[in-house]
């Protein structure tokens, strides 16, 4: 493996119009390529699984703290976590689904919410700077999740017809289109979404890693001669960018909650 | 260079879009810890504590509505009380008024009765007086002209006077003719 074990680690020395003749050292897939920190009998253990981890430590324990001992009226840390779960509640789930059949998805969409946002956060935050989730492991395994969940449901609300009916958007009024229609829906919804629904989030967070490592590599790589104020330049870019993935990381947690309980939303719904 | 190589052959191998087992399961097992502790601990507390505050605040809102319509009975019967007490003493000074009024007048009724009492006791005084007057004229006259007439005619007439009571009646006669003159004016 040639990776280093973060893939900011490369050569110091490396500067434009430097005698040395390298190349500017562009970030690539191998910025994604993380040495094993340790291996436990023969499981490799990276860095990334490592920051997933601390998120889960993280989540758990802001909200053990938030609402462990919670109170009517609501310390500063609770009624922090009580913002941030009313939003998914009210803002996300009870808007899609209402309150009534919404009520029993808000742990799974509270959980998904700020487990994505905080594994999108690691991207700024010193020494990680690596989005968790631009590994397409993790939100693979989320919008897995969530499939499993709406295929489930879908069936157990309309049966076996019903369900095809509901993945195909079955409607006798299209006519001759009617197998043409149907062929799209089935692949649309059943193979394509869950795939759409974890790349979306993963190529996000993947373009604005290379991004922010692009804008760091440069800042540094273009600091020698006359070129000094271009580097200013890229290394204002990174500060933008950071600022722009703050963003970035909300709305991918908050879009793929959004389109999980839309999902879900679909299968609930009565075939007309 | 070499460095480079080795880089690109790895990067030949790795597919962004193909999950790797480890971190699948570590995906996995990471996230099916926030679900448990948010599913069975973390979200059923904060729920119990947000109904118990909602309970609350209705609890107070309908305590408030409580102590308002009860607040606004006391005000009516507080008012109908005013309305009563002035419509009472409304009745009572029309009462005094008409008991007033009425004594004044039983009063004045009283004073007439007395002044007419008095005049007519002044009245019949006066007439009883001249009664007596008349009467006690009317023997001295007699006896005058008795005397008179005694001394006329020589000799005394008194007892046959007496006896006849002419000279009375003459005088009755008299005191007719003056009273009935006295009708006539």
């Amino acid at each position: 493996m040639s990776a280093d074990q973060t893939q900011l680690a490369f050569d110091w020395s490396c500067r434009v119009m430097s005698d040395n003749g390298c190349g500017f050292p562009a970030p690539g897939l191998h910025s994604f390529l993380f040495k094993p920190i340790a291996t436990v009998g023969g499981f490799e253990f990276n860095k990334v699984m490592l920051l997933a981890l601390i998120t889960t430590l993280l989540v758990v324990t802001f909200f053990t703290l938030a609402f462990g001992k919670a109170k009517v009226v609501p310390g500063k840390l609770q009624m922090i976590g009580e913002a941030g779960y009313d939003f998914v509640r009210r803002g996300i789930v009870y808007e899609t689904l209402g309150k009534k059949e919404g009520e029993k998805f808000v742990p799974l969409m509270v959980s998904l919410f700020f487990f994505i946002w905080i594994m999108n956060i690691w991207s700024v935050i010193p020494l990680a700077q690596f989005p968790v989730s631009s590994i397409i492991a993790y939100p693979f395994v989320l919008a897995g999740i969530v499939y499993v969940v709406w295929v489930s449901l879908t069936f157990k609300r309309h049966g076996f017809v019903g369900f095809f009916k509901n993945v195909t958007g079955y409607d006798k009024e299209l006519g001759p289109v009617l197998p043409l229609v149907m062929v799209i829906e089935f692949f649309s919804n059943l193979l394509v979404r869950p795939f759409t629904h974890a790349v979306r989030l993963f190529a996000n967070m993947f373009a604005g890693h290379l991004m922010l490592v692009m804008f760091t590599v440069a800042s540094w790589y273009l600091l020698n001669s006359w070129l000094i104020p271009a580097a200013g330049v890229s290394f204002i870019m990174t500060m933008v960018m950071i600022l722009f993935e703050l963003f970035v990381q909300a709305v991918q947690a908050y879009v793929f909650v959004l389109l999980a309980c839309s999902y879900i939303q679909g299968a609930l719904a009565e075939h007309h | 260079m070499i460095a480079n190589l080795v880089q690109l052959a790895a990067e030949e191998k790795q597919n962004p879009l193909v999950p790797p087992g480890p971190e699948l399961l570590v995906g996995t097992i990471a996230f099916a810890i926030v679900f448990f502790f948010f599913w069975k601990k973390l979200l059923p507390n904060i729920n119990k504590v947000l109904e118990e505050r909602r309970a609350a605040i209705e609890g107070g809102i309908e305590e408030a509505d409580a102590m308002k319509v009860e607040a606004q009975s006391v005000l009516e019967q507080y008012k109908a009380q005013l309305a009563e007490a002035r419509h009472e003493a409304a009745r009572l000074r029309q009462e005094a008024q008409e008991q007033g009024a009425a004594l004044i007048a039983e009063m004045r009724a009283e004073g007439q009765r007395q002044r007419e009492e008095i005049i007519a006791a002044g009245h019949s005084q006066i007439e009883a007086d001249r009664k007596a007057a008349a009467s006690a004229l009317r023997q001295d006259v007699g006896k005058l002209a008795t005397e008179l007439a005694g001394k006329l005619v020589g000799e005394s007439l008194e007892d046959h006077a007496r006896q006849s009571r002419v000279i009375d009646r003459f005088l009755d006669g008299l005191d007719d003719a003056a009273s009935k003159a006295e009708a006539a004016r």
